[in-house]
Formats: C-alpha cells, sequence, structure tokens
C-alpha cells in the first residue's frame, strides 16, 4: 500500500465514493495563502516572516552597536523614535539590555532556527524525498500559527511600559526571575517566557513532522543511503530538537513558578533593595544546567541545516559528487550525540566540581574530529572541481570560510582553563558569531539564493547578490575580527559603557569601526531584501528549458516550474541511484530518477 | 519490491506519536535530574507520597485496561460497547485527575503547601504536569467518545484508538515510574 493511500483512508464518509489518490481542490485565497497546509506555502511563510525579524533583530544590533562605537555622541533621532527609552539621544541603560537580549532571542530563535530550518525543511524535505506533503499537513500548518503567535507575542512584549526583557537571551536567574531586579524583569519577561513556550510547541510540532516525512514518506528507491545530505541534516536538527525543546519547556515551567507562586526552585538566600527574601533552597546552576541542555544543541540547530545546504550547493557547484558521502552523515551522527553531551562548557565559571569540567573539555573537543571531517569533506570536494561561481556557491564558501575562522576559537573557549580567562568576553562574541551566527546566515542566504527559482518561479537577480556577498563577508570580518582581540585583553561583553575602564580605552577607536561595519552590514542586507521582494513578482521567469538552471540531480527539480499542490502532476517518480552523480561517464551530471545503465558502476 | 507490497507500512502519525511521546519523556527527565540534583544539595525535606496517590495509581491501571477492551470492541466493530468502555476511561481518567487533587489538598491541610520546601515544590510540579497530561487525555478521550456517538459520519479506521490507546498506556506507565521514583527518591 502506498503511504498517500494510507493517510487518506483514515475517516470515510459513508455513501461517498472515494478515490485513492488525494485530490487538491481549487483553493481560497485564505486556504492558499493564509491558513496553508501546503508544505511550500508554509516554508514561504517561514522565510518571510524570519526576514521581518531579521530585519528587526539585525537593527538592535545596529542599535547597541551606535552606543558601543559612538559612547559620547548624541543622537538626538533616537529620541523621537524611542521617547524617554533614548532620553537625550542616548541609549538608556535599561533600554541598551533589552535590545542585547532581543538581539539574541531573536535570532538565535526566530531568524536562525525558525527562519532557516523551518523554510528549508519544510521546503526541502518532501521535495527531495519524494513525498506529496509532509506527514501531517495539518500540524505543519499549526507549527507555522504557533510560531507566528509565538512572534505576536515577542513583538508586543517590546511595547510594554517596564520594557521588554532584558535578562540576556540565556535568561539565567534570579535575574530573571524576580520583577524588583531590573525593569525588564517584570512584564516583559513573562511575555517573553509565553512567546518562548509556543515557540517550543511550534518546533516540537514542526520537528515530528520532519522526522517521520524522512522516515516514512520516501518514494520508491529512495533508500536512506541515497538522500541528500540537506535531508539528513534536516532529520538531526529536528531529532536535537524533539530531544532538547522539551527540556527548555521544563526549565521554563519551574522559573514560571519561582516568578509567580514562590517556589524557590532557583532562589535562595537574597536580598534585593534591602528586603530579604524568603526564598531558601534554589539554586540557579539547576537552571544553568537545564538551560545549556537545550543551549548547546540549540546551535547545532542553527548549524546543521546550513551545513547540509552547504554541503549540497557546493557538490553541485562544483559539478563533483560530495567527497565522503557517508563519513559526513556520520558526522551529523557525531555531532547531533556530542552535542547533546558538550553542555556544561557554558558553565566553567559557575563554581562546578573541576573533576566534571574535564569531562566537559574532552567532550567539547572531541566536536572538533566531526566539524573537521565536515570542513575537510568540503574543501575536498572543492578540489580540482569545476566551479561555477553562483551567489548561492560564494555564499556556501563563505560559510566553509566562516566556519573555520570560528571554529578554530572554539578550541580555546573549550578548554576550561583559558576559559576562565575568556568568559563572557568579547573572543566569546567574536567565537559564536562567525561559527553559528554569521555562518548560518550564510547558510541560509545560499539556500534562498540556490533555491529561489523553485520556490517562486523566477530568478533573483545576480549581480546584486554579489554586491550582497562581498560587503557582507568583507564586514562580518571587519565586525568580529578585531573583536577577538578586545576578547583577549579582557573586555567584558554586556556592558553599556567601557570609558570608565583605562585599560579599555585603547579600543575606542576599534569599537568606533567595528560600529561603522556593523552599520553598513546592516544596510547591505536591505540590497537582499529589495532583490528578493522585487524578484518574487518582477525578476527573470524560469521556463521549461532552465527548469534545473543549476544542473542538479535531485527529485525536487523533476518538479513542474510552478510546482501545484501535490508536488508532482503524475506518478511520483521513482529514484534509482544518489544524488551525486556530477561529472560522471562524460556526462555533466545524471538525475537521481534515472536508471542505472548496463555498463554503469552504481556509487 | 514484491516483497513491499504486501507490508504495510507503519503510519505516519504513529510514528509521530511516539516521537511526542520521546518529547514528553525527555521533559519529566529534566525535572527528574533536576530533583536528583536538587537532593543533593542542602536543606531538603524528604516526604513520604500520599496514600491517596496508590488509589489513583489503581484507578489509572484500571482505566488503561478498559481502552484495550474499547480497543478490542473496535476492531469486532461492536460500536456500542467500544463506546462505553470509551466513556469508561474517560470517567477513569477523570477520576485519577480528581484523586491527584484530594492528594494535593490533603498535603495542603498538613501544611506541606507548594512553597515550603523545595522538594514539595517538585512533588506539586511534576504530578501536576503529569495530571496536565492526563487531562489532555481525557479531552481527546471526549472526543473519541462524540465522534463515536455520530450517526452521520461512520469511523473505520482504527488510527485514532490506536494513537489514543498508545497515548494512554503512556500517561500510565509515565506515572508508575513516577510514582517509584518518588517513593525512592522523595
Amino acid at each position: 500500500m502506498k503511504n498517500e493511500e494510507l493517510i487518506h483512508q483514515q475517516t470515510e464518509v459513508a455513501g461517498v465514493a472515494h478515490e485513492a489518490h488525494p485530490h487538491y481542490h481549487k483553493q481560497s485565497f485564505i486556504t492558499k495563502y493564509i491558513f496553508s497546509q501546503d508544505h511550500k506555502m508554509i516554508s514561504r511563510q517561514f522565510l518571510v516572516t524570519g526576514i521581518i525579524w531579521a530585519c528587526i533583530g539585525g537593527f538592535f544590533s545596529v542599535l547597541f552597536r551606535m552606543q558601543l562605537g559612538f559612547p559620547n555622541d548624541t543622537f538626538p533621532w533616537l529620541e523621537d523614535i524611542f521617547g524617554h527609552w533614548a532620553a537625550g539621544g542616548r541609549i538608556s541603560q535599561g533600554f541598551y539590555y533589552t535590545l542585547v537580549t532581543m538581539h539574541g532571542t531573536i535570532l538565535v530563535f526566530f531568524v536562525l532556527t525558525a527562519g532557516l530550518s523551518g523554510t528549508f525543511s519544510n521546503f526541502l524535505i518532501p521535495l527531495q524525498v519524494g513525498a506529496r506533503d509532509m506527514a501531517s499537513p495539518f500540524v505543519n500548518m499549526l507549527s507555522y500559527w504557533f510560531f507566528f503567535i509565538a512572534s505576536i507575542i515577542m513583538f508586543s512584549s517590546l511595547f510594554v511600559q517596564t520594557g521588554g526583557s532584558s535578562g540576556g537571551w540565556t535568561f539565567y536567574p534570579p535575574l530573571s526571575a524576580l520583577g524588583e531586579a531590573a525593569d525588564g524583569s517584570k512584564s516583559g519577561m513573562d511575555l517573553w517566557l509565553t512567546s518562548i513556550i509556543f515557540f517550543i510547541i511550534s518546533q516540537l510540532m514542526g520537528g515530528l513532522n520532519y522526522i517521520v516525512t524522512i522516515i516514512n514518506m520516501r518514494t520508491k528507491g529512495m533508500f536512506m543511503t541515497r538522500l541528500p545530505l540537506t535531508v539528513w541534516s534536516f532529520m538531526f536538527t529536528a531529532i536535537l530538537g524533539v530531544l532538547t525543546f522539551p527540556v527548555l519547556l521544563s526549565s521554563i515551567v519551574l522559573l514560571l513558578l519561582d516568578r509567580h507562586l514562590g517556589t524557590s526552585f532557583y532562589l535562595s538566600d537574597i536580598v534585593i533593595q534591602g528586603k530579604i527574601l524568603p526564598n531558601e533552597g534554589g539554586s540557579p546552576v539547576l537552571f544553568q544546567h537545564l538551560f545549556w541542555f537545550l543551549g548547546h544543541p540549540e546551535v547545532y540547530i542553527v548549524a546543521l541545516p546550513a551545513m547540509g545546504i552547504t554541503s549540497e550547493v557546493i557538490a553541485t557547484n562544483a559539478r563533483k559528487p560530495i567527497f565522503g558521502y557517508l563519513s559526513m552523515v556520520g558526522a551529523f551522527f557525531a555531532i547531533c550525540s556530542l552535542s547533546m553531551l558538550v553542555w556544561a562548557h557554558h558553565m566553567f565559571v559557575s563554581g562546578m566540581n573541576p573533576f566534571l569540567g574535564s569531562v566537559f573539555v574532552l567532550f567539547s573537543l572531541l566536536i572538533a574530529v566531526p566539524s573537521s571531517i565536515k570542513v575537510f569533506n568540503w574543501l575536498t570536494t572543492l578540489w580540482r572541481g569545476n566551479i561555477i561561481f553562483t551567489p548561492a556557491m560564494l555564499f556556501a564558501i563563505g560559510f566553509v570560510s566562516l566556519f573555520i575562522s570560528g571554529g578554530l576559537s572554539g578550541i580555546f573557549l573549550g578548554n576550561a582553563s583559558i576559559d576562565m580567562h575568556l568568559h563572557d568576553t568579547y573572543f566569546n562574541i567574536a567565537h559564536f558569531h562567525l561559527v553559528m551566527g554569521v555562518a548560518s546566515m550564510f547558510g541560509m542566504f545560499a539556500g534562498v539564493y540556490h533555491w529561489f527559482p523553485k520556490m517562486f518561479g523566477r530568478f533573483m537577480n545576480s549581480t546584486l547578490a554579489y554586491i550582497h556577498f562581498w560587503i557582507t563577508l568583507v564586514c562580518a570580518y571587519c565586525i568580529f575580527w578585531p573583536m577577538h582581540y578586545e576578547g583577549l585583553a579582557g573586555m567584558p561583553r554586556r556592558y553599556y559603557d567601557y570609558s570608565s575602564w583605562e585599560s579599555f580605552k585603547s579600543f575606542e577607536g576599534l569599537n568606533t569601526f567595528i560600529s561603522y561595519a556593523a552599520i553598513i552590514a546592516y544596510i547591505t542586507q536591505f540590497v537582499f531584501i529589495f532583490n528578493f521582494f522585487y524578484s518574487i513578482w518582477k525578476g527573470r521567469k524560469v521556463t521549461a528549458k532552465t527548469a534545473n538552471p543549476w544542473g542538479a540531480t535531485t527529485l525536487e527539480w523533476s518538479t513542474p516550474v510552478h510546482v501545484p499542490h501535490g508536488n508532482w502532476e503524475g506518478e511520483v517518480p521513482e529514484v534509482h541511484r544518489w544524488p551525486y552523480d556530477f561529472s560522471k561517464d562524460g556526462r555533466d551530471f545524471i538525475p537521481q530518477t534515472e536508471p542505472v545503465g548496463a555498463n554503469e558502476i552504481t556509487h | 519490491m514484491s516483497m513491499k507490497a504486501n507490508r504495510t507500512p507503519t503510519h505516519p502519525q504513529k510514528y509521530m506519536m511516539w516521537l511526542f511521546i520521546t518529547g514528553i519523556v525527555m521533559m519529566f527527565a529534566g525535572f527528574s535530574s533536576a530533583f536528583i540534583v536538587k537532593r543533593s544539595m542542602a536543606n531538603w525535606l524528604s516526604f513520604n507520597v500520599p496514600l491517596i496517590f496508590y488509589y489513583s495509581t489503581g484507578i489509572i491501571i484500571l482505566s488503561s485496561i478498559s481502552i484495550m477492551v474499547a480497543r478490542k470492541f473496535f476492531r469486532e466493530r461492536q460500536m456500542v460497547r467500544y463506546t462505553f468502555w470509551l466513556g469508561v476511561t474517560a470517567v477513569l481518567g477523570s477520576l485519577f485527575v480528581l484523586f491527584q487533587y484530594l492528594g494535593f489538598s490533603e498535603l495542603w491541610a498538613q501544611g506541606v503547601t507548594i512553597t515550603r520546601n523545595v522538594s514539595f515544590s517538585f512533588l506539586y510540579v511534576i504530578v501536576g504536569v503529569h495530571a496536565l497530561h492526563v487531562v489532555g487525555g481525557v479531552i481527546a478521550l471526549m472526543v473519541l467518545f462524540v465522534q463515536s456517538l455520530s450517526k452521520k459520519r461512520k469511523i473505520y479506521s482504527s488510527l485514532s484508538i490506536d494513537l489514543m490507546n498508545t497515548y494512554w498506556h503512556f500517561v500510565d506507565i509515565l506515572w508508575l515510574y513516577l510514582l517509584v521514583f518518588l517513593i525512592i527518591e522523595g
């Protein structure tokens, strides 16, 4: 029995003839564009919502970079927009912390988790495994709408009188548990936590769908060893999400009880504003354990899809089979498993047992092994390839570059003894922004440029894309490279103003330079946004001739130019080979749907 | 491929249920490990599980049996009996939640409030979150119950009752685990 028959046989209405094939009826505006159950539309919804969030989150970083780069200047227009939060044209301390917190929250959760894996898992999984839709299109739709509710709540928290949450995206108690501790820990924090609860539910619903679709809905001949690496990466991402987001949920439940019912899970012996709190017996370190059990896998939830997209784009545009396919899958598995055993390397300075710390050092450094395998494989795929520098390819290579640069500093931070010095400094900021922040953004850009013709049936403008790439790459290094030096000199992160420290005065010029680079990088992103939205309606059309513009082998390019609901008009094609038959037997590429010839050596 | 044609693949939504259960297990693993970590710290008051929780354990085990009976009658297409046993399961599930509530009010009356000590906070949270999952199950049971009463729609696929069955046994086993955990570690 076929999967699609199995799904559509559930409830039969008595007296109505039932056909085995699913029927996709003509849809109204609402069912097509708003409450859509089509995975491709949901993917576009995630993408556009993610872009809006990226504009907001990026703008926040520009605002706090203005404070850091020009601490003595005033900008009266800030007061016009933000009122008393920027009284006198300077961002207030409380608002500064809200900006930092929201920048992290928005970029990590709303852009690089929902925007990245929400977009590409949704779009590519059914198309690349040969399924008509997700295992449960309805749950998939709910996944987006829970994300939407989370977005609305998070956005509205910015407009509370006491300001949005300001305890950092890691929301450590007691700061986040006590409303008296800061203005941002009042109702802004409650809205923040509520929003994240909705976000977790959304991620779980999405993740369940992704895993089941990959395990259960593959077309005939699509063995697990014939899956494109994108699909493998999405599967491991979803597994990580399903295993770790519930733990974050339990930590939030305990935190909410501490906030509102007076329990003491995380609180003990606190004196605040001269008042002694009755809470006793709690431990904030407990929160850190629970939080980082999600928090660390979260960075792989962000990074793995970008790795998958990079692998696919590099192989396609180097016109070479990916080097070491199975080692790539093995490395995904290793990263996925190890990432759940390293959480306490974020807590070396929390006073935990040094012996325990050394175990976490070992596991953290072990992650370098699968990461290096991946980098090695990308470089060897590029080696002597017939490289076509499409915008997607440039961003994929950019990903590899940033991943190496950022990954190397991870070796320093993974050592407990060095981390004691570097903890919570700009070195750390530079590390994770390069390795998972900007790198994953590059993976996302690579994915958008590569699959835009499939998503919207039109091409993006390449010239604008090249401008976007080069300025972004140069700015990314200009922003984060100098931060390594600041961090090694001991400059702590999240501070509002460094001018009262004699030792950091020498960095004033460098900070101004970083801020200029950040502002230029932010403005450059609008080149992409203009290109994106302009091309949706006005871009060069994809015709039958250019239906497979990059000469890719995977199944999504075998669908019609305007992919219908249900993806393939006739039967779902059968798969006969792995997805990386490039430059084989004198042919540029052989699609997965082509049967293996009599004299051909299979992979 | 001829072999595959005869084989009915597992329904995707059954996989989904198992993954969903994995997620819930991880959530309770979070609570349990937090409990164990806290227990080794200062200021921990140990407690005895209230007697009434043993009664509720009996009730939820009975409800697991009754949903199996309901599923058996569904397979035999004895729909009246199926509806009856579905109802019995929902009533037993509600009774379970009620007994948990009674257990807590007894504790509260003895002065064991949620804020008195972290150990009691944990007791309330763990048992409370589990009860929420049972409430969710009871709501799903009621939906199935109403559906089975409908004259217009006849249900032939056993998917819903299978999923319900899996989930219900899961909350039952989860409770048994939590009870043993609280007895040993509490």
